[in-house]
């Protein structure tokens, strides 16, 4: 059995089949017509897409470690959080409970 | 005969796509990444490639999980970027080299690598930003590209992924099938993505860079000792996105003559994300006899 990573999930077959709804969704937001829609009327965005509950309610909490919990993907969660502005030092700083900037100043001093 | 000039490994970030399409490439905060392509450039001009064999893989673009190959071959004459819905422009197309890219199915086949068949193929950022790194004049402008490509696409993103000594085996297969191409090309092979790095979790922001050293060493004259590695052990120590090191290790395979470092730049952080640039010179370990 392997040691579990801190702080990391593997995204593996168990992750892809619990987050496949979420995941997909996401992956219509490679689309602006479908990003814009979303912004419209995001309950009727979900639904179409088929979310389960806790889907739906990490959506709605915008948490990231949320998301991830419910199956969903990094690659794909970072188009979602794209239609809100947000970028993976956005994402990174919410995740680890950091102010961007904290987050940021992390970076550049592991590079020092 | 085709003849592998060398190769080159670079990340592919995102963001870079956004500092170049803003100008930024002077900025404090982007100018020590960008200056690790003014060697790459100098090479690039001296090796005159014509075609660039691409290791990379697919942040849902082209391809999504519910039919998701380990490997990938674009056979196209053409290739497409399109919009990602993360923000960055979308990038002219690049074309490929369709022969090319049959011959190297056919090989690898027959080595008894079963690829998936590309004939319609949507490049994202783990090539285009690549592209526009190499080849800046010809990626802003509408001049012909200097270069066609054959996109090969290594599944980085949902576990099991490809071990480490398999993408190797990739790498050298595709080597070995570009020396017995019959015409006369010159190729480079670039592998794309990485270093360190993590986006989720609450290990978002690891970088590791005594890793990325150990890499940056031992794949020049020791892949094999990287290979070693499992993918476990991979993102352990480079973190859940460090897995796109696979690329590299197939862009590493794929040399198959005496291989020395000619440049190498590393750089924390460009966002997330520990980026390496390094250019490989590729000797073909017994000279040609000529024609």
């Amino acid at each position: 059995m392997q040691q579990d990573i801190a702080g990391t999930t593997i995204f593996d077959g168990a992750q892809a089949q619990k987050g496949l709804a979420l995941n997909r969704m996401c992956f219509s937001f490679n689309n602006a017509e479908n990003r814009a829609a979303f912004l419209k009327d995001e309950d009727a965005y979900c639904r179409k897409y088929g979310l389960s509950d806790e889907q739906r309610a990490a959506v709605k909490s915008r948490s990231v470690l949320n998301m991830i919990e419910a199956g969903g993907n990094v690659y794909y969660l970072a188009k979602l959080a794209g239609i809100f502005g947000l970028n993976v030092q956005d994402i990174g700083a919410q995740q680890t409970g950091m102010s961007v900037e904290a987050f940021k100043s992390k970076l550049l001093s592991a590079g020092a | 005969m085709a003849t592998i000039v060398g190769g080159i490994g670079t990340t592919h970030v995102p963001s870079i796509g956004k500092a170049i399409a803003e100008g930024r490439q002077s900025d404090p905060y982007w100018k020590p990444f960008f200056r690790g392509f003014d060697y790459v450039h100098d090479w690039l001009a001296r090796t005159e490639p014509d075609v660039a064999v691409v290791f990379y893989n697919d942040h849902g673009l082209n391809f999504f999980l519910d039919k998701l190959p380990t490997f990938a071959i674009g056979a196209s004459g053409e290739y497409r970027s399109e919009d990602e819905g993360w923000g960055i422009p979308v990038s002219r197309p690049v074309p490929g080299d369709a022969d090319l890219s049959w011959h190297l199915i056919n090989t690898l086949v027959a080595d008894e690598f079963d690829v998936t068949m590309c004939q319609d193929m949507l490049i994202d950022h783990a090539v285009t930003i690549p592209m526009a790194l190499m080849w800046p004049s010809a990626a802003s402008s509408d001049r012909p590209w200097p270069v066609k490509i054959v996109p090969v696409e290594i599944n980085t993103v949902q576990h099991p992924l490809p071990s480490m000594a398999r993408c190797l085996k990739l790498g050298r297969s595709i080597g070995r099938a570009l020396e017995t191409y019959p015409r006369d090309l010159r190729v480079a092979v670039v592998g794309t993505g990485g270093l360190s790095h993590q986006l989720d979790g609450t290990r978002a922001g690891f970088v590791n860079k005594d890793f990325d050293a150990l890499c940056l060493d031992k794949i020049v004259a020791e892949p094999e000792a990287l290979a070693r590695y499992s993918i476990h052990e991979l993102v352990e120590l480079s973190g859940s996105q460090g897995v796109e090191f696979l690329n590299w290790m197939a862009m590493r395979g794929a040399l198959t003559g005496r291989v020395s470092e000619l440049n190498r730049n590393y750089h924390i952080p460009v966002s997330n994300t520990a980026a390496a640039t390094v250019v490989y010179d590729n000797q073909a370990a017994v000279e040609r006899k000529a024609a």
